[in-house]
């Protein structure tokens, strides 16, 4: 993608150089949750920062999501730039009263007198055999939150500069990293910098089907776009990046083209992202449409444990492939 | 259960619109029935049914146009209990089938000005997408929706012939046939029988025609991807002209197997039938060889082209008095020539000779036909 020199590196160093700059660029800034200090994180993404920034801004914090989103809240309200650090996404569930009645509403409860600038992470998704209290994939619920704004960095480029514009923002962010994602490796530009979080990127063009998708799916759906290329169906490949608000319009612009849908999605069908994607398609694109909008997503289980349940459960390439080739005319008999 | 389906009327269908049914669910109905009128190209069909059993359901209203193969009914057969689980191959639909078009297609219709009834659906399931409009639309502008049925016909008509010409190798032979002697005895007959039973020469042809081909019966049958299949029986498809233009060529069921008498009244009613618009599906799809007659045009004698799938096709031009050689000596005679055009995949030379030289010798005997 780049022109310029590029480094290798993978996305769990990135995100720690992306908190490393932010500590450096803003005395505000510090990093607070469970075993991110002398630990490392558990991902190990905070690795070194003790040693290098000390504990007063990487902060361990008690096993007690609640308590320290919360004090997260209270800090980004007195002034601080906190990035608070959860486990998983299921995990974030204890403290969803905080996320959710606490952060995304102040703005509004305040008339726009007190604003929440924090940053909350958290690794999302299943395929590392987490099973069902790891590895599910709850961002669809969060993004149903008026106030949040919620991006999931699915490349190395957008694991090192999302973190900073994030922290720009005066309300409160999500960052979602995918587990399968931390050892992803690949070539940053050395003049690598701060990511728009505003809008969605399309990964591949193509003109015969829109693949919708985000995080760690990214990279399924490319593998199914190449598997479609060989058979000479063009798949645009849309990376949403950013979750709520949806980017629409990059979407429209696509699906005008290409008339075809298919929507790639980790998280479970019923009431999921891809619904909301899929309504506001037949909302305000309707006419547009030469197929009915497909939908790839997790069984509708408990991401189970064993390997193969695992797999079965979440979308690979080739249910991406298959739903694809749904929407497509039947090839001509011979 | 079964699923009845929208034939293919002929080699060129592709879709017909459902004019009525005359059948109800709970009717039940025998092998040959007539269940439903279909609109096509050549006019109103009726439309038979070839299992026995009681309809079940109807799946599509009267005004809809469907593609053929397109499920109308299902029909329970005579030892199924009603409401018992559809069989798998019967699919979900309960819901009466319309043709699938995609949002984006009705929207290219309107720009492009195509008129969706007449575009074939290649999407998922059938639907009419995009690319089906754009097609259509650079299929040049179609026959505006207000064509008459004649402008239909002509296009079905001359797709089969196009097709047959690009598909079927075409043999053709001929031979002039002295039939003096037959319509002697045709005029003699005919004043043994009632003025509405009178038989017209045409009968003598058909008949001379269907014993011909069950001495020689590679010319009577169909041809497939897997080759020549033979015909179940002796269905002489009789080309009729119509009297707004256009022409058919339905089945003369068991020619072979019919007196004069009843070859000819069963002729008549075909004819009065097919200009009337009301023949029956299976007198559309079932004939395994085709009479066209020319003669009363004027011709000497006529080439025709086989009407896929079948493989061959007997022209007879006019009967015209002629110096003929006869036993020696030259006389007045009535002689007519007689045509085959054979599909050379399915019939050879000799054989298509055997066959003319049959039919021959089958008018010399009329009072064997």
């Amino acid at each position: 993608m780049a022109n310029g020199p590029t480094r290798r590196i993978t996305y769990r160093d990135a995100m720690r150089e992306a908190i490393r700059e932010a500590l450096t660029r803003d005395p505000r800034v510090f990093l607070m949750g469970e075993d991110v200090g002398r630990y490392g994180g558990a991902y190990a993404v905070s690795k070194g920062l003790l040693a290098e920034f000390g504990p007063e801004r990487i902060r361990d914090t008690p096993l007690s999501e609640s308590t320290f989103v919360g004090a997260g809240i209270g800090a980004a309200l007195g002034g601080s730039r906190p990035i608070v650090e959860v486990m998983t996404v299921n995990f974030s569930l204890l403290a969803l009263d905080q996320i959710v009645n606490t952060a995304a509403t102040i703005r509004h409860m305040s008339g726009g007198q007190f604003s929440v600038p924090v940053v909350i992470r958290m690794a999302t998704g299943a395929g590392r055999q987490l099973a069902a209290q790891h590895a599910h994939s709850l961002e669809g619920w969060l993004a149903h939150v008026p106030g949040l704004r919620i991006v999931e960095p699915a490349t190395i480029e957008d694991a090192r500069g999302m973190l900073w514009t994030a922290l720009q923002d005066p309300d409160p962010v999500l960052i979602f990293e995918h587990q399968t994602l931390y050892n992803l490796e690949g070539d940053l530009p050395a003049d690598a910098g701060p990511v728009d979080i505003d809008r969605a990127v399309v990964r591949r063009h193509g003109g015969d089907v829109t693949v919708i998708t985000y995080g760690a799916m990214l990279y399924k759906s490319l593998a199914a776009a190449a598997t479609l290329a060989a058979d000479g169906v063009e798949c645009e490949v849309i990376d949403l990046r950013t979750l709520r608000p949806l980017d629409m319009n990059t979407i429209f612009e696509s699906v005008r083209r290409t008339r075809r849908v298919a929507i790639v999605d980790e998280g479970w069908r019923s009431g999921g992202l891809s619904a909301e994607i899929a309504a506001r398609l037949a909302e305000s694109a309707f006419y547009d449409l030469d197929a009915p909008i497909a939908r790839v997503c997790s069984a509708e289980v408990p991401i189970p444990y064993p390997k193969h349940l695992e797999d079965a459960a979440v979308p690979q390439a080739a249910a991406i492939v298959d739903a694809v080739r749904a929407l497509l005319p039947a090839p001509a008999p011979r | 259960m079964s699923e009845f389906r929208m034939p293919s009327l002929g080699a060129d269908m592709e879709a017909g619109t459902l004019v009525e049914w005359t059948k109800a669910p709970g009717d039940t109905v025998a092998r040959g029935d007539i269940v439903a009128v279909v609109d096509t190209d050549k006019g109103a069909i009726e439309i038979e049914v070839f299992e026995p059993g009681t309809i079940e359901r109807l799946l599509v209203e009267p005004g809809q146009k469907v593609p053929v193969g397109t499920a109308l009914a299902i029909i329970r057969g005579a030892n199924e209990t009603p409401g018992a689980a559809a069989p798998a191959a019967v699919g979900a639909p309960a819901a009466p089938v319309r043709t699938r078009v995609s949002p984006a297609a009705r929207k290219a219709a309107e720009q492009l000005h195509v008129d969706l009834a007449g575009v074939v659906g290649q999407g998922p399931g059938g639907a009419i997408t995009v690319a089906d409009v754009e097609r259509a639309a650079a299929a040049g502008p179609p026959a505006p929706k207000t064509s008459t049925r004649a402008a239909g016909m002509r296009a079905a008509i001359g797709a089969a012939m196009a097709r047959s010409k690009r598909e079927i190798p075409h043999l053709y032979l001929s031979t002039t046939v002295d039939v003096t002697q037959p319509l002697a005895w045709l005029g003699l007959a005919n004043q043994a029988r009632p003025v509405t039973e009178r038989l017209l020469p045409i009968v003598l042809f058909l008949k001379a025609v269907a014993n011909a081909a069950v001495e020689v019966p590679a010319v009577n049958g169909t041809w497939n991807e897997n080759g020549f299949v033979p015909g179940a029986g002796v269905h002489i498809g009789c080309a009729i002209a119509l009297r707004d233009g256009g022409l058919v060529a339905p089945a003369l069921h068991d020619v072979d197997k019919k007196s004069l008498g009843e070859a000819g009244r069963d002729l008549m009613d075909l004819v009065s039938r097919a200009r009337a618009g009301s023949l029956r599906s299976s007198e559309m799809t079932d004939a395994t060889i085709t009479l066209t007659n020319l003669g009363d045009l004027g011709v000497d004698a006529a080439y025709a082209v086989i009407y896929p799938p079948q493989v061959a096709i007997v022209a007879i031009g006019r009967v015209v008095e002629r110096p003929w050689v006869v036993a020696g000596r030259v006389e007045p005679r009535s002689v007519v020539t007689l045509s085959l055009s054979a599909d050379h995949r399915a019939v050879d030379g000799r054989q298509a000779g055997a066959f003319l030289a049959a039919v021959e010798r089958a008018l010399q005997a009329p009072e064997a036909l």
